[in-house]
């Protein structure tokens, strides 16, 4: 479906499902288009000299501002440094902008700023420029920050869509939807929010052990965020034309968040994560890639969790529990909690 | 588990041989098609059943009139539309919620309750409630229309749709050329109107009703009990999700029911008028009816030119067979109501099968 003039933004547009590929591809990239933006990489990678460096940016409007696991100012440095680490690159220097709805207290701001500190310090990484603007009462909500980030590619990665082939395994890092269902129940006020807890963290730890231990058998990377697990499978098969096939029984969910998702008739598939990524390897060293996953404290859930195969369409299956098949589609872009 | 399964494709097997033919069960709830797509249940069960998507999804059989009188108040400011989430890409003739929400007065709720919170936070705005959906929500719509009129909270504006599901499974009996022999009964539903409601179906029509829950294993064990009954030739009330329905329901939430509501005709998206179909506010509530507060203007559809949701909801067709399927009508741009809500035979069959792309 193409954009017509007088359409306007959804909120659906930045869910990160179908709507917002369009909204990138018809509007975006087509103004602003060039090689390197054009390759839609979680970073972009620049050669500075000799030196191969990733750059990347990203928004955070989260609603509410804490949650159970994290808060804004934490969210936008992991964010940020995830893109980085996916691209096989170690992050090594932040900014940090500030929108700064007119009243907010300072305390709150104190507390997301710290909050962002002890983030970037974990990960020895500074937060070296940024912004403060600061607007009217109802013309931001709150706070949205957004975080930019420069990483050093590691020698060893080779990651990329192109690299990906038939047979390669797919390796989720732990359980999925914990960050989106939390938020979710947060907001909806559902009898799960005690229990949920958001998986926001960095998973450079991970990403660059793998890297340096398979190389170039880790063949691509990617943090499933909005959208979930859902959207980046299916960006990877919109992308390399392979199939993948996925089983349920071996994706690891927490219960509590299976339990809240049911109830508000969502797909788990489609919920976001903020401290996970997804690993395509080489079969040869899955097993050995999984070791290395599950040795990382965010890690300890790792499994394996399909393939890509040489299918004769480009789509995401999903085989039940109950051994029946399943497509899995790429998601609208926002889940809107059922009637009943 | 696999004893289940096997045991499924015993009774599938049984059935088929004492009709001389495929096996056709509707699943009448939403909630259970949207199971069975996501279990993939259809391609791990035999060819010789087949699983009919029924109109129990509150969003497919809101009539466009409907949907069309409440996009009247859009551009209102004084007034906040407050409506569950899936209502808000229900296409009316000019568009839906969701494409007319820039104006920030339309307020997605999970509970009737949050329309009385709403009333206290805006007192200068009136709060106009999409009350839709079947005896599940409708008991809620009751409590939020008596604690207003007790609390006389006057900002709340109730527009009833709320619809009632044996009258429709019956309506559909009475369809010619239907196809269904039996039902899989909805849980929820069913937690509120009991077993025994479905009565009149197993006692006039000689059809199965067989009540399920939500797990998929659940539903393989109604398909078993009512393939077992088919090919014995008895039907009967059954149920496989005894831990939450009695036989007689909630009698604290049926009574609500009918102390708030009249049962009126009502009109179906897709297939047309049902007569008493639809929960409409009492004499009593008319200080917060929409209807009579707000000079509400129902017109019913005419026909969707093309569309078969209609056919669909009866059993009488597969969404891939409707011309419009995958070609002018899709999850993002749908016509028929089918393909709008996630619990939609349309859409489901859209999402999860491959069957769309083999046409």
């Amino acid at each position: 479906m193409m954009m017509a003039d007088d359409d306007k933004i959804l909120l659906a547009h930045g869910g990160g499902g179908r709507l917002t590929n369009e909204l990138i591809r018809s509007v975006i990239i087509s103004a602003l288009g060039n090689y390197t933006l054009s390759k839609l990489t979680d970073s972009a990678e620049l050669k500075i000299g000799q030196t191969d460096i990733c750059f990347t940016t990203d928004s955070f409007v989260v609603k509410p501002l804490f949650f159970n696991g994290g808060d804004i100012g934490k969210l936008a440095v992991c964010g940020t440094i995830n893109d980085l680490a996916v691209g096989g690159a170690k992050p090594l220097v932040l900014s940090l902008s500030l929108i700064i709805e007119e009243g907010l207290e300072l305390e709150v701001l104190r507390k997301i700023l710290h909050s962002a500190a002890k983030a970037a310090k974990q990960e020895n990484v500074e937060i070296v420029c940024g912004d403060t603007k600061v607007v009217e009462a109802g013309a931001a909500d709150k706070i949205f920050i957004n975080t930019s980030g420069i990483g050093l590619k590691l020698p060893k990665a080779d990651v990329g869509f192109e690299k990906i082939a038939a047979g390669d395994k797919i390796i989720i890092t732990g359980t999925i939807g914990d960050h989106g269902m939390t938020i979710i129940s947060h907001r909806e006020g559902t009898k799960f929010e005690s229990d949920l807890k958001s998986d926001c963290a960095p998973v450079s730890e991970i990403c660059g052990k793998v890297i340096e231990a398979l190389g170039d058998d880790i063949k691509f990377m990617r943090d499933p965020t909005r959208g979930g697990l859902a959207a980046t499978l299916n960006e990877i098969v919109n992308q390399t034309n392979l199939g993948i096939e996925i089983e349920e029984s071996q994706i690891p969910v927490n219960p509590t968040v299976r339990a809240a998702a049911d109830m508000l008739g969502f797909d788990i598939l489609n919920i976001a994560n903020e401290g996970k990524a997804v690993i395509v390897v080489s079969p040869q060293k899955a097993q050995k890639c999984l070791e290395i996953c599950q040795s990382c404290e965010i890690g300890k859930e790792a499994a394996i969790i399909g393939q890509i195969i040489q299918g004769t369409e480009p789509l995401v299956e999903l085989i039940t529990m109950i051994k029946g098949r399943r497509i899995v589609p790429m998601p609208y872009g926002r889940e809107l909690p059922r009637i009943c | 588990m696999l004893e289940r399964i096997n045991e499924a494709y015993t009774q599938i097997a049984r059935a088929q041989k004492t009709l001389g033919r495929t096996v056709n069960i509707m699943e009448v709830c939403g909630t259970h098609t949207v199971t069975i797509f996501r279990a993939g249940l259809r391609s791990a069960l035999p060819e010789g059943l087949k699983l009919l998507s029924g109109p129990g999804c509150p969003v497919c059989i809101t009539d466009q009139g409907y949907i069309d009188a409440i996009l009247a108040f859009a551009d209102r400011t004084d007034i906040i539309i407050a409506t569950y989430g899936d209502m808000i890409r229900v296409p009316g003739r000019n568009g839906s919620l969701e494409q007319k929400t820039n104006r920030g007065n339309i307020k997605i709720i999970l509970s009737a309750e949050d329309v009385l919170k709403l009333a206290k936070q805006n007192p200068d705005k009136k709060i106009l409630f999409v009350a839709v959906g079947f005896e599940t929500t409708a008991p809620a719509t009751a409590v939020l229309a008596n604690e207003a009129l007790q609390q006389g909270i006057k900002n709340i504006a109730i527009f009833s749709n709320h619809k009632l599901v044996v009258p429709a499974m019956a309506s559909l009996l009475t369809t010619k050329n239907h196809r269904i022999d039996a039902f899989i009964c909805p849980g929820h539903v069913s937690v509120i109107i009991g077993c025994d409601a479905y009565l009149p179906i197993v006692e006039q029509f000689h059809k199965p009703c067989v009540v399920a829950g939500f797990e998929p294993m659940q539903i393989i064990d109604a398909i078993s009990e009512i393939c077992r009954q088919l090919a014995e030739d008895e039907p009967q009330l059954g149920s496989v999700y005894q831990a939450a329905v009695k036989p007689g329901g909630n009698e604290t939430a049926k009574k609500i029911i009918n102390d708030t509501f009249d049962i009126s005709d009502g009109y179906w998206r897709g297939l047309g008028e049902i007569k008493k179909s639809t929960l409409k506010l009492k004499e009593k509530f008319s200080s917060l009816d929409a209807e009579k507060q707000l000079g509400v203007k129902f017109i019913p559809e005419e026909d969707l030119t093309g569309c078969c949701c209609g056919e669909v909801l009866c059993g009488l067709m597969d969404p891939p067979d409707c011309g419009l399927f995958a070609t002018s009508c899709t999850p993002d741009s749908p016509v028929g109501p089918c393909m709008v809500s996630s619990e939609g035979a349309c859409a489901a069959w859209f999402k999860y099968t491959r069957k769309k792309r083999q046409k």
